[in-house]
């Protein structure tokens, strides 16, 4: 680049002081890839950024649905204070990503190692895995949403005909039955994104090193402890980071499974806004629910990110 | 389908004006004559898209749309018709309402559209024109239909959440007929769980079910969630029997109520595992169909009259509403003018079997309420219904309470025993008071 401009330069000795701001600017490297960033830089504000900060406006105003609303100040968030349904949903929400995102990585971590292994069939088997992902989610749901029937479950009814009970289980009816079923569907639907990428991850990490601790003699769990896992860290919080945003922002499942019922037990804080924004129409308290759920999201976000990921080789140190 | 219809519509006399042009040259060309008569006259090339819920019962779809064809061959006008479900429909609507375009007419569900008035086409006109031709509204509709002083809606019909319950099941109970009192109801429902043949009402959040009966129960005892001024007087003696109640009735149900939806009593019943529900007729239409043991061994009642001695039914009613900014308001009346005019209306109920029930009184005579008795009860639904406001003012607060499912929390609440007597009401209290302030 210095080069080119300097032979320039010497060709044309006049030129330099003459040159238009325009012509500097077309040539100016910076100013192009403004603009060659506009067009992303634009996308983003338009489709993200206007609708969070919209979204948080609206939070601290009275809007409704069909009208304009005013400014009212910390208004929305004083009702939600003592607003037991809105504490259920946080509390429901908590339980609902902790439970189901620490399964997922559990499961989606064995199942990685599991595939990474020399499996016969190992292709067909990893896309097998792979199906809970592909199947829209709201077609899932209502697969489960039968499952879980209070009426017709699958599953009752196969425990009724082996004689191992005598009425049907109250899946969706039940409180902590009706949790532990949406969270089930949640942790189906999210394993094989975790196992695949975990997969991706597994098939980076270096055969030699393997060799090498089993030569110093390492058992099984250390070659896992001291060599697998600080190498896969980096994926582990790309991907929990995710996982942890998608869970706790989950709606659809809840929706078609069960509304957040039974008597709000599964209402999410996604779900709750919902109902609240666009069902009852207090757009405003619903805007305040959802800006509710920014803090907990950059709390998952930071834990993710710096505390699975504080090795110093990954921000560019040495490792020691 | 078509010459049933012709044919009833004879036998109702009321129509024989009507019912004769239909017969000599077709629909269509009675359509033309009545789109130049009619005093809302279409805007030509008109297209209007309107979205309605979604059918229950198929043939009054099939007849809704052949009434569409026919205005559209008379004005020339295009109508779209989308159909989303109970519980899509609100939340759709209200998206349009809100950015003002992708529709111009919503037929919908109780208190629509009191959630957006200030987006409704003043219909004074049509409603104050249809009274007076057809005999009259019943005093539901005007609730329905006002906001203020003037109607933001056309109340369509209303179907009928009514007792629906198995004959044989309830006389090996030891009831000769449906018990008329909440005390005889507790009764019968404990015979039926002991005969294993159990009662079940929805718990969910099941927007015709669940509202319907709850509210019904709610104001059998006394309790409302605001008296006539707005203030919010749920937290009461009398709520507190009506939960006591319910609490009681619960106990007899099939598992499973509180995780039920609008559909799951239908498939219980159908399917022969549910004994005694509140529903539309769509359970005995669709059991005519595919189970005739059932759909003969069953029977409709009015809900049963609680302590305070009047029947206190809620039913779910069927508004259309039009967007105020429609390009083609008068092509819009024109259709509202024209559903409810008695060559369309009376074969279209027709054709719904009981499913939809008029608000004017001239379709009192309709021969679809008293060709099958079972289906006599739903006749008068409109007049007996009263609106999810309770003893309060429809509008948009009570379209939130009742969006909010408030009342429907609090029975679910206690009675699964989530919460005691006084949290439950306090919870419905507070959120009520946000709702009413």
């Amino acid at each position: 680049m210095v080069d080119v401009a300097s032979t320039g330069m010497n060709h044309r000795p006049a030129t330099g002081s003459q040159r238009s701001a325009w012509a500097k600017l077309s040539t100016s490297s910076g100013w192009l890839g403004f603009w060659y960033m506009v067009p992303a830089a634009g996308i983003l504000i338009l489709f993200l950024a206007y609708p969070l900060f919209l979204g948080v406006w609206m939070s601290f105003t009275d809007t409704r649905i069909g009208r304009p609303g005013e400014f009212v100040g910390l208004e929305n968030y004083e009702w939600l204070q003592d607003d037991t349904v809105f504490w259920l949903s946080v509390f429901n929400t908590l339980l609902y990503t902790v439970v189901a995102s620490g399964a997922k990585f559990v499961i989606g971590l064995y199942l990685a190692l599991l595939m990474n292994h020399h499996l016969p069939f190992r292709s067909l088997i990893r896309a097998l895995v792979l199906i809970p992902f592909i199947v829209p989610t709201v077609l899932s749901a209502i697969a489960f949403w039968w499952i879980f029937d209070s009426q017709y479950s699958i599953i009752s009814w196969s425990l009724m005909k082996m004689g191992l009970i005598t009425e049907n289980i109250n899946f969706l009816g039940d409180p902590n039955l009706a949790r532990a079923c949406v969270i089930f569907a949640n942790i189906w639907r999210g394993v094989p994104f975790i196992a695949i990428t975990l997969l991706a991850g597994l098939q980076t990490v270096s055969p030699s090193l393997y060799e090498a601790a089993t030569l110093d003699g390492a058992t099984r769990w250390q070659l896992f402890r001291y060599v697998t896992y600080p190498l896969l860290t980096p994926i582990i919080a790309i991907v929990m980071t995710f996982s942890v945003l998608f869970t706790f922002t989950d709606f659809q499942l809840i929706w078609a499974m069960t509304r957040g019922g039974p008597v709000n037990s599964t209402h999410l804080m996604a779900t709750l806004s919902y109902q609240r924004a666009i069902l009852s129409g207090h757009l405003g308290e619903g805007a305040a629910i959802a800006t509710a759920m920014i803090p907990f999201l950059l709390a998952a976000i930071m834990f993710s990110w710096f505390g699975l990921q504080q090795r110093k080789w990954q921000h560019g140190g040495s490792n020691d | 389908m078509t010459d049933l219809t012709r044919r009833s519509l004879v036998k109702g006399g009321a129509t024989l004006g009507a019912a004769a042009a239909l017969t000599g040259s077709g629909l269509g060309d009675w359509a033309k004559a009545w789109a130049q008569a009619a005093p809302f006259k279409a805007e030509p090339k008109a297209q209007l898209n309107l979205m309605r819920w979604k059918r229950f019962v198929e043939a009054e779809d099939v007849q809704f749309m052949k009434l569409v064809a026919a205005f559209e061959q008379a004005t020339g006008a295009k109508i779209t018709v989308t159909n989303e479900s109970y519980d899509d429909l609100q939340p759709k609507a209200s998206v349009v309402a809100n950015t003002g375009q992708g529709l111009d007419m919503v037929w919908g569900l109780y208190s629509l559209p009191h959630l957006f008035p200030q987006k409704c086409l003043d219909v004074t006109d049509v409603a104050t024109y249809l009274g007076k031709a057809h005999g009259g509204w019943a005093a539901s509709a005007e609730k329905y239909g006002k906001s203020g002083n003037k109607w933001i809606c056309v109340p369509i019909a209303t179907t009928g959440a009514l007792i629906n319950y198995r004959i044989s099941s309830m006389e090996k109970a030891g009831f000769k007929e449906f018990p008329k009192d909440t005390a005889g109801m507790l009764e019968l429902c404990k015979a039926l769980k002991k005969n294993n043949t159990p009662a079940g009402f929805a718990l969910g959040h099941a927007s015709g079910d669940a509202n319907g009966w709850l509210h019904w129960n709610l104001w059998a005892f006394g309790g409302n969630l605001v008296d006539a001024n707005d203030k919010v007087v749920i937290n009461s003696p009398e709520t507190a029997k009506a939960l006591e109640y319910c609490k009681q009735l619960y106990e007899t149900f099939i598992p499973g109520t509180a995780s039920w939806n609008d559909s799951s009593n239908n498939k219980a019943f159908v399917s022969g595992d549910l004994h005694c529900t509140n529903n539309g007729i769509s359970i005995y239409v669709a059991a005519k169909k595919d189970r005739p043991d059932i759909a003969a061994d069953m029977n409709h009642a009015y809900m049963p009259v609680g302590p305070v001695g009047k029947p206190t039914e809620l039913h779910l009613s069927f508004p259309i509403l039009t967007f105020n900014f429609t390009k083609y308001p008068n092509a819009c009346k024109a259709f509202i003018a024209f559903m409810l005019d008695a060559a369309n209306y009376n074969p279209w109920i027709t054709a719904a079997q009981g499913y939809l029930s008029h608000f004017l009184g001239e379709y009192d005579s309709n021969p679809v309420w008293t060709a099958d008795p079972k289906t006599t009860p739903y006749r008068d639904v409109s007049k007996r219904t009263l609106t999810p406001a309770g003893l309060g003012t429809l509008g948009e607060k009570a379209a939130a309470a009742v969006a909010d499912f408030i009342v429907v929390d609090m029975f679910a609440n206690y009675v699964t025993g989530r919460e005691d007597l006084k949290g439950a009401m306090a919870g419905a209290e507070r959120q009520a008071k946000r709702i009413y302030r």
